[in-house]
């Protein structure tokens, strides 16, 4: 498995030197690493490239850090029914960076990038119809952002008066309850009441 | 008024003697054909469908986000509230990407009882597939005798794992609780004559001149379309593909069960009912197999270890036990730094899980990949050139759940 995945990674970074950023083979799946200016030829080559035939598009998705430069990481995995193998692209964005849109290539991509829209706010440039798709009409904001919270900004009721659903600021009767149960022994970086006194020395 | 002005501003179009103009039309969210809260609009001309544009996100519970804040094994039973007609077959996609990420070894018998509740999980999902098809476009007795079996798959699952619906059954490194002998003697009784059923099913639809007007060469989907659209599953076979991931990339233990991968010829509506009813003809003989197996192979239904809880009778002597039983329930478990994709044949198509995982209790980032999400992205271009009637045929046979589409 991990020798034809090896092959098949260096095969394309022999084609396709230019779009390849780097590669890595982890858990028995392929990820290669691809600039957003490269992705449209590069996805191109892959559906095309006999060896390769990636032909049907899985899944896009996004993956937010907030504390990097690059914020987004956009995921894209392919399958070959042909080829019996799969590969995963990443292309790193900046939060002001627009991704150029694969639809041309694969038109199942609409609905994905319509979503990796709504949820992180990513533009994908010549897409054909970028609207909102999960989140309710006229929603604001991008609710897989890190920076977004669980409980959302507004909420919605039926009002008896006005005979309509109104919507309303959020407000929580108690905290939202996010426990953190990492061991302080392991990994958590507590500070515990006290402790910045010894700092302060 | 003069009938050349309408409210939204369009102007008739003048032809021949007659003023026509394309009609709009809302299909769903509360029409019964629109199996859920889908919602398509319609532009029709006369009753052929011109444009179909599926408006989804009325069922988006925000999973994913959700996932972020709860442990591993806190976010299993939302699996089960995904795809609700067959919940364990999407916890078996979560439990096989922790399983990737951590390395765990599943023991034989809980592969076994993976195997066999994935398969109950596809005759539940086709049973109610097929007969509810088969009441969008006309016919009543179907769903009648297909829930009479869902009844009794169902309670297979409550006496497995104590709930009808939202299992929580598949845990990482096995299944949550043993099978008991009586309840592996009742699947084998059921399997034994289901077949049947399915018989009887099959006479009621097969040869129905109305179902087959109402479904032959209805919805047909190339090869072609395949690959642009992403299908997978039924939506692929039935159009001669035989591809089907539990052959394609084995997992589990489903490489050394014996069954048949039965594709359509036309990739119509007609043939994708046709594989389903082999489908659950194949499933239930992996059943069967299953049973026989799972006989004659006793043992431990958990990898013991880090990821699952130890032993009750542990817990009363020893007290890392019980330490590691609260720790587990509290803080959960953690999983190496990575990313993985990890994908099963559910009835429905490819489900899959991404996790990138950043080495604490929590997903950092959990992504669920729905089949049903891209076969009714394909709605406009099945669905286009069609009658107004076909829409509800050609839904059905897509097979949506929008439990697993809005997520």
């Amino acid at each position: 498995m991990t020798e034809a995945l090896t092959e098949l990674a260096t095969h394309i970074e022999l084609k396709r030197p230019d779009c390849v950023i780097g590669w890595d083979i982890a858990y028995g799946e392929l990820n290669i690493d691809v600039a957003p200016a490269n992705i449209v030829d590069f996805v191109d080559f892959l559906k095309s490239d006999q060896t390769c035939k990636f032909s049907s598009l899985v899944d896009i998705t996004a993956v937010d850090y907030p504390e990097r430069a690059k914020r987004f990481d956009v995921v894209y995995h392919f399958l070959s029914m042909y080829q019996n193998h799969r590969i995963r692209l990443r292309v790193s964005v900046r939060e002001d960076e627009m991704v150029p849109s694969i639809v041309e290539i694969h038109p199942s991509a609409n609905w994905f990038e319509r979503e990796v829209f709504d949820m992180f706010g990513i533009l994908f440039s010549g897409h054909p119809d970028l609207r909102r798709l999960l989140t309710d009409y006229g929603f604001r904001g991008h609710p897989l952002r890190k920076d977004f919270p669980t409980t959302g900004y507004t909420e919605v009721r039926y009002d008896e008066e006005l005979k309509r659903v109104v919507y309303e600021p959020v407000k929580l009767v108690q905290e939202y309850r996010q426990f953190d149960f990492m061991s302080p022994w392991e990994g958590a970086n507590y500070i515990l009441p006290g402790d910045e006194k010894g700092e302060a020395k | 008024m003069d009938g050349s002005k309408f409210d939204d501003g369009s102007v008739d179009a003048l032809q021949g003697e007659q003023k026509i103009r394309n009609f709009n039309i809302n299909f769903g969210p509360q029409h019964p054909a629109a199996h859920g809260v889908l919602r398509l609009v319609l532009e029709l001309d006369g009753e052929i469908v011109e444009r179909c544009d599926p408006h989804i996100g009325l069922l988006h519970r925000g999973t994913e986000k959700l996932m972020e804040s709860r442990t591993y094994l806190q976010n299993l039973p939302y699996l089960d509230r995904l795809d609700y007609v067959a919940p364990m077959n999407q916890e078996h996609a979560w439990c096989m990407a922790i399983e990737k990420l951590t390395g765990t070894e599943v023991p034989r018998r809980a592969s076994l009882i993976r195997v066999l509740f994935s398969e109950i999980g596809r005759v539940l999902n086709h049973l109610l597939n097929v007969t509810t098809q088969a009441m969008d476009v006309g016919a009543l007795t179907p769903p009648l005798w297909g829930f009479e079996e869902r009844e009794k798959l169902m309670i297979f699952y409550e006496r497995a794992c104590g709930a009808r619906l939202h299992a929580n059954y598949f845990r990482p490194g096995g299944v949550h609780q043993d099978l008991t002998d009586e309840l592996i003697d009742d699947i084998e009784e059921w399997a034994v004559e289901f077949p049947a059923v399915l018989d009887d099913i099959d006479g009621l639809l097969t040869e129905n001149r109305i179902f087959k007007q109402r479904n032959v060469d209805i919805g047909v989907v190339t090869e072609e379309d395949i690959q642009q659209w992403g299908f997978s599953g039924v939506m692929v076979r039935g159009s001669g593909l035989a591809w089907d991931l539990r052959r394609a990339q084995p997992y589990e233990c489903y490489d050394e069960f014996d069954f048949q991968i039965p594709v359509g010829k036309n990739g119509d509506c007609f043939d994708r009912y046709l594989v389903r009813m082999e489908e659950m003809r194949q499933s239930t003989s992996i059943i069967r197999q299953a049973v026989a197996k799972l006989r004659e192979t006793p043992g431990d239904i958990l990898a013991r270890g880090k990821l699952t809880p130890p032993k009750r009778s542990d817990m009363k002597q020893s007290m890392e036990a019980l330490i590691h039983h609260f720790k587990l329930y509290t803080e959960g478990f953690h999983v190496p730094e990575g990313e993985v994709y990890a994908a099963v044949e559910a009835p429905k198509g490819e489900f899959g899980v991404y996790i990138k995982s950043d080495g604490t209790n929590k997903p950092y980032r959990a992504k669920l990949r729905a089949p049903g999400y891209l076969h009714l992205q394909a709605m406009d271009h099945v669905a286009t050139g069609h009658q107004l009637a076909d829409v509800a045929a050609i839904i059905g046979t897509m097979d949506v759940v929008f439990g697993e589409i809005d997520r």
